[in-house]
């Protein structure tokens, strides 16, 4: 009977952690901004990471290598996030405007006036300086 | 080890089809992967490329304990807590040198 609950416990396990690191695979490729694309690898990544190594260390059972595969859930439960935190922070430090309501709005309709013009006339005065 | 290892992994038939329910997991991780380097080739930022490659490694750690458990090669753990552990570093040094001043953390 263990046996049987063990094998149920890592399948499900390993279902759930492959559908999770589906939906980050999915949502690293096809959300449209950085700042997304790390909310779906910080948070759903993680999940399925550490399922997956939770299938892996429910399968080991007591062995002395579950203690290595618990260790490096741990490790990925801290780290995953951090790393993804210190990439979106480097892309706003770096100056990556993030994308938001206003900017899709503006994208959809055809309105150009609120922000075309300043920029032709920024880049008409530095023409204009390049040409003096 | 792998004497004490074997009489308790080989004798039970639900222990048989456990360890054969990892290759093709791993293999479904490595297609997921792939598809992952589409955005660490044509990502229009560096920060996204950076990322593309964070999530491919923690792919590649998970890939590698279920091929430590599929295969029955125990050292593929340590292969992959050291891969884990080189995988945040190479993030978190890369995102300090794009920035100018460094403080990402």
């Amino acid at each position: 009977m263990i046996d049987q609950l063990q094998f149920w416990a890592v399948l499900l396990c390993l279902a759930f952690g492959l559908f999770f690191t589906f939906v980050s695979t999915v949502g690293v490729l096809r959300l449209p901004d950085v700042y997304s694309r790390a909310h779906t690898a910080s948070q759903t990544d993680t999940l399925g990471a550490g399922l997956s190594l939770a299938a892996v260390a429910l399968a080991l059972g007591w062995e002395s290598t579950t203690i290595y595969t618990v260790l490096l859930l741990f490790f990925v439960f801290l780290t995953n996030p951090t790393a993804a935190h210190a990439i979106a922070r480097s892309a706003a430090e770096s100056g990556i405007t993030p994308l938001t309501a206003e900017d899709e709005l503006e994208s959809e309709t055809p309105d150009d006036g609120t922000s075309a013009p300043g920029d032709t006339a920024v880049n008409a005065g530095e023409e204009g300086g390049d040409h003096a | 080890m792998s004497p004490a290892l074997s009489p308790a992994a080989l004798p039970t038939p639900e222990n048989l089809a456990l360890t054969e329910l990892f290759v093709p997991a791993a293999a479904l991780f490595v297609v997921l992967a792939i598809m992952l380097f589409y955005r660490a080739v044509a990502g229009p930022t560096t920060q996204d490329r950076l990322l593309a490659v964070n999530v491919l490694g923690t792919n590649t750690v998970v890939i590698l304990a279920l091929l430590s458990v599929g295969l029955d090669e125990p050292w593929f753990l340590d292969v992959a807590l050291v891969y884990a552990l080189l995988n945040f570093l190479m993030a978190i040094a890369i995102s300090k040198f794009t920035v100018e001043r460094g403080g990402v953390l």
